[in-house]
């Protein structure tokens, strides 16, 4: 199906799809792959770097000192100099290699939040986390006896800020906030919720997993105290993630596992903890993860994270609008400044029976409460269903969603 | 597999117009079922006249296969004893998973083969057995409880 509207033309996702081999694989022809918000799919030279690694120069980073150990801890130490630059950090070591956003998050509660958060302080959240940043502050407050507070969202699924007077007090030690919802898109005002954290003294942690893969980022002009996010949303291997933090708090931070590599001295019933960032990076590491995320950042950056939110944002534009002429489909979220993802319902079908019939089309959308049951809650669905975008992804794969949903709307009505 | 093979009409029947919902009161057996996959969920309220399935309803939201298999199981277990429901759990499972069974186990089936087609699925079969895992858990509590007052 042909849109008969333009593709931007300083971009080509037909192009850009040829770099990637899933695409191509006979068992998957005509695949439109539109869950991107769950886990990206990866380019050849991310594969090939990891690959290269295994087949080159395989070597525990940090330890041997012969040839192929000084290459691998370069290479490892290389994709972290990489990853600080595109997320605009200060300083390398302030970039831990974790396994994912909700690793990184767990990182800031274990080793920040129970060490400096008691029982007369509170922790702010908001209502539209994924249970990577609800559930470890549900848990460390509940250890630390502080209390657990909610910035509240609207029907539009947008957080009003005139709530942060009344929510914000000296007694805020944390404020944990995404970015971008991975349920109803919101972009959040993330800067202006930490500046008006920092007023008050709050430290805050921002889940950049929704952001990182779509957005340019800069974690000092945004002031964040600690930035999360997954490799895999971004083109990268799965089980490679960063947590990004000040070198202050860093360096106040308890580490979280205890173990080889993390440590300075050892004695025998005590010892000292290593320089930033090894002193959370105990144990070994996922040394070819990490180069794929510095190949997926090459990647990105050969066509530009602004090429990439251009496409994707002129996608959800396109995609919102064709969505809409479907009768009795209710799309969550806001209208616009949004990210790639988007949630809708189909009358009363329900999204599971929705996304079997889809994939029957080839296409794969994701289905359920998205691990944001508070968000289901506040729309007050069980689940909804979910297309994301990336840059892969074109109009003509929308125009055969939104056929598809028409024709489901068939198939279903039958049963009413 | 063709998706007809999965939304067969029966289950659409049971789906537009699902049997026994509704909770019963003065029920023996009360019990909750939940998917955390997707959200689906179930409630079981048995009422038993010794070790006889006397009455059961159900009540929830969810999917098509889930609430149709919420109201053929309910249409089924009727009248039955729980060692022999247990019995057909144990077949009906072994069915949605695609595991091999007697042909005797899977004749006894009868309507609840409809559902067959979720083998095929594998995504769906959760949705499938939550009815029958929750009933499950229900009768198991019982006998627990039973066995501990003896």
């Amino acid at each position: 199906m042909e849109s008969g509207t333009k593709e931007n033309t300083s971009f080509d996702a037909d192009k850009i799809r040829e770099h990637f081999p899933i695409f191509f694989q006979p068992e998957n022809e005509g695949l439109i792959y539109f869950d991107s918000a769950a886990t990206s799919q990866r380019p050849r030279e991310v594969l090939t770097a990891c690959n290269n690694f295994y087949e080159k120069i395989n070597a525990n980073a940090h330890r041997g000192a012969y040839k192929i150990a000084e290459k691998a801890t370069a290479a490892f130490e290389a994709a972290r100099e990489k990853t600080a630059k595109f997320i605009g950090a200060g300083r390398t070591e302030e970039i831990i290699f974790v396994r994912s956003t909700t690793e990184a998050i767990n990182f800031v509660a274990y080793g920040w939040a129970r060490k400096f958060i008691g029982v007369e302080d509170e922790i702010l959240v908001t209502e539209m986390e994924h249970h990577s940043n609800l559930i470890p502050w549900q848990v460390a407050a509940q250890k630390t006896g502080a209390r657990l507070r909610f910035l509240k969202m609207n029907e539009n699924g947008v957080l009003p800020l005139d709530q942060l007077d009344s929510l914000l007090s000296r007694k805020t030690k944390l404020v944990a906030v995404t970015h971008v919802s991975n349920v109803l898109g919101t972009v959040n005002p993330v800067k202006e919720i930490i500046r008006a954290a920092h007023n008050v003294g709050a430290k805050v942690v921002v889940d950049g997993a929704q952001s990182v893969p779509h957005l340019p980022v800069d974690v000092v002009d945004l002031d964040a105290d600690f930035f999360a996010f997954s490799g895999h949303k971004m083109l990268a291997p799965m089980g490679i993630g960063v947590l990004y933090g000040k070198t202050a708090l860093l360096e106040e931070m308890e580490p979280v596992y205890y173990g080889g590599e993390m440590i300075n001295d050892v004695d025998y019933y005590q010892s000292t903890w290593n320089d930033l960032p090894w002193k959370f990076e105990a144990g070994t590491q996922n040394i070819a993860g990490a180069i794929g995320l510095g190949a997926a950042i090459d990647f990105i950056n050969s066509i530009g994270i602004d090429t990439i939110r251009e496409h994707d944002h002129s996608l959800t534009e396109y995609a919102l609008n064709e969505l809409k002429k479907i009768k009795d489909l209710v799309i969550l979220g806001p209208t616009e400044n949004r990210g790639p993802a988007i949630s809708f319902t189909l009358g009363n079908i329900h999204a599971h029976d929705l996304a079997t019939y889809l994939d029957q089309k080839n296409i794969a959308i994701r289905s359920g409460h998205h691990c944001a049951k508070l968000v289901m809650k506040k729309f007050n669905v069980a689940a909804t269903a979910r297309a994301s975008f990336y840059l892969y992804n074109t109009k003509s794969e929308i125009d055969a969603l939104v056929h598809a949903l028409n024709e489901a709307k068939g198939y279903f009505s039958k049963w009413r | 597999m063709a998706l007809d093979e999965l939304y067969q009409e029966i289950i659409l029947e049971h789906y537009k117009k699902p049997k026994n919902m509704g909770l019963l009161e003065n029920a023996d057996i009360k019990v909750e079922g939940k998917n955390p996959f997707c959200g689906d969920e179930i409630e079981l309220a048995i009422k038993l006249k010794d070790d006889i399935i006397e009455n059961v309803t159900f009540d929830g939201s969810g999917c098509a296969i889930s609430q149709a298999s919420a109201s053929l199981m309910t249409e089924k277990i009727k009248g039955k004893s729980i060692v022999e429901v247990k019995k057909l759990i144990s077949t009906f499972k072994k069915m949605v998973k695609g595991e091999d069974d007697s042909q005797v186990n899977r004749d006894n089936l009868e309507e609840l083969l409809a559902l067959q087609g979720v083998s095929e699925f594998p995504s769906r079969i959760k949705c499938a057995l939550l009815a029958w895992n929750t009933l499950l858990l229900g009768l198991e509590e019982k006998l627990n409880k039973k066995a501990g007052e003896k």
